[in-house]
């Protein structure tokens, strides 16, 4: 499961890539849910932390693991709760719009 | 075992997926939220196959969740006035996470870190580390805990930079020597310092871009923690993020029409120094909430321009009832919305919505300016700086060349204000002292109920 140098880079810049593509079509109305879900998102970060928590390699890898783990997942949970809140306001004048 | 492997590879393979058609739904807000459960569903899935490693204690990783889960939940019940600190906060979580892994990650493998491990590494812990401090102060500043007056001294971006560059020294260091582990902990106390001193000359005018910025960084720094632990999923959300921020920080700067490289490296808010000084008595018509109804009421296309102020007197609710009064005597009402008319980027128009109304009437600053000349009243409610026509003209003014709603051109301009005290960036508003312009002086929400009696009483 090793990574290269370049293979994380050629991933790292594809994702920017599409990142740029797909967000500049996000419409300006939505940017303070684009902002939340992105934080969520981000928040995948949750992954390196289990593992660190959960392998306990050491003392303090155990202990900075399970407070990451607390604030990746508050980022998840109170992220995607407040994104869906946010979404679910939006609505239209006419009952349907092409 | 190597089943094992696969699987997990695989669930964070579609995890990756989900989370691009995430944010492509959320191009529209008919698909929205739709993005939201394909979220949902990768992170899910990401953190179940992140469960099956092999060799992996649950205890820790049980309490950490569930911990999480009770901070998580209020947090995301938070006021929508709120949001943008709420967003700083999670800005400053997501920071922590990132840097408390990458120190554990240390600690882990010194001395013997291989240089790029280390380079990407350190790009971790410094990047988080600001942004923790960063966006705690920020947050901090929202939420008004902490002073909103920004706070400048002389050689700040000297300080600053230097702090700034000391930490990538440091960095340098144990690329080449790993094994002077002491150096590592001043490499995270000099960024939280950094976070901390980056936010004080910033005001509550500038937050837009800084919660953007922030955003950005957050991103990268979770980036470069994919690098440390190999994970090609984590690299790609934090590219998306970091992406994503970068985006935003550069609408954000456009529209206040601040450079670039101003805003990369956080010295904004030097032009906060404008004096409020030569305060001008000239004559401004002003209007009583009969008369302002009577003119609306015989307007065929009404735009609304909402600022914060708005907001801080908690009259959405009342626009709406505007809204629904107005377009019931078959006058056409539009919103016109600045991009930094709230607190972060599209939070008027969550505030807006939040009020029930329909996002189609929501247009942003290039789709309506088009349509002042073509409009019998300009309404503006708590917003100052954004309508501005000095930032047109005035070569002189400090805000020139920021881009504005033209509401100037409109036939009548409406402005409700609670009095004439100057706006955020303390300079005077030549609109107010124009021939069409009408002043309607008190607080938002009182002022627009009674014009919503007016008119919905006036109909029987």
């Amino acid at each position: 499961m090793n990574l290269d140098l370049l293979t994380g880079l050629y991933v790292f810049m594809l994702a920017a890539f599409i990142g740029f593509e797909v967000i500049r079509r996000v419409s300006p109305l939505l940017h303070t849910p684009l902002m939340s879900l992105t934080n969520a998102l981000d928040a995948i970060a949750v992954v390196g932390a289990i593992i660190l928590a959960g392998e306990g390699k050491s003392t303090l890898a155990t202990i900075l693991g399970t407070i990451a783990i607390v604030a990746a997942t508050s980022n998840i949970v109170g992220g995607f709760i407040i994104t869906d809140r946010m979404l679910k306001m939006f609505k239209t004048s006419a009952p349907r719009k092409p | 075992m190597i089943a094992t492997e696969h699987v997990i590879e695989i669930t964070y393979l579609i995890a990756t997926a989900l989370f691009i058609l995430s944010l492509k739904w959320l191009s529209s807000p008919a698909t929205a939220r739709h993005g939201v459960w394909a979220g949902e569903a990768g992170m899910l899935l990401a953190i179940v196959g992140t469960l099956m490693h092999h060799g992996l204690t649950y205890r820790w990783v049980a309490i950490g969740l569930v911990l999480g889960t009770i901070i998580g939940v209020p947090l995301g019940k938070v006021a929508m006035t709120a949001v943008p600190q709420r967003t700083a906060l999670s800005h400053a979580f997501g920071a922590l996470c990132v840097t408390l892994v990458g120190t554990a990650e240390f600690y882990l493998r010194a001395p013997d870190v291989p240089k790029f491990m280390m380079g990407v590494l350190s790009l971790e812990v410094i990047l988080g580390a600001l942004t923790f401090t960063g966006s705690l102060m920020a947050a901090g500043k929202l939420q008004e805990v902490l002073p909103q007056r920004p706070i400048t001294y002389k050689g700040q971006n000297i300080v600053n930079l230097g702090m700034l560059a000391i930490a990538v020294g440091i960095a340098v260091m144990l690329v080449q020597h790993p094994e002077k582990m002491y150096l590592f902990p001043l490499m995270i106390i000099i960024p939280l310092l950094f976070g901390v001193m980056m936010i004080i000359p910033i005001g509550g005018a500038d937050m837009p871009t800084v919660i953007s910025l922030l955003n950005s960084y957050a991103g990268l720094s979770a980036a470069a923690m994919g690098f440390v632990l190999s994970s090609k999923l984590l690299i790609i959300a934090g590219a998306l993020d970091g992406a994503s921020g970068l985006i935003l920080s550069v609408n954000m700067s456009k529209a206040m029409n601040r450079s670039f490289t101003n805003v990369l490296f956080g010295a904004f808010g030097q032009e906060q120094n404008a004096v409020a000084g030569e305060k001008e008595t000239r004559p401004v018509r002003s209007a009583s909430p009969e008369e302002a109804a009577g003119i609306l009421a015989a307007a065929s296309k009404v735009v609304i321009v909402p600022g914060y102020g708005m907001a801080v007197a908690q009259a959405q609710h009342k626009v709406r009832e505007l809204y629904d009064a107005l377009t019931k005597k078959g006058v056409d009402v539009k919103f016109g919305i600045h991009p930094v008319a709230g607190r972060m980027p599209g939070h008027m128009n969550v505030l807006l919505a939040e009020a029930d109304i329909p996002y189609d009437k929501l247009l942003e600053m290039d789709d309506i300016n088009g349509d002042f000349p073509q409009t019998d009243v300009a309404l503006i409610i708590g917003a100052n700086d954004v309508t501005n026509p000095a930032a047109r003209e005035d070569k002189n003014s400090p805000i020139y060349g920021m881009p504005i709603l033209d509401v100037d051109k409109a036939r009548t301009v409406m402005v409700i204000k609670r009095s004439m005290a100057a706006g955020f960036a303390g300079i005077d508003n030549p609109l107010y002292y124009l021939d069409k312009t009408l002043m309607l002086f008190g607080d938002a929400r009182n002022f627009v109920g009674l014009i919503v009696r007016e008119l919905t009483g006036g109909h029987g």
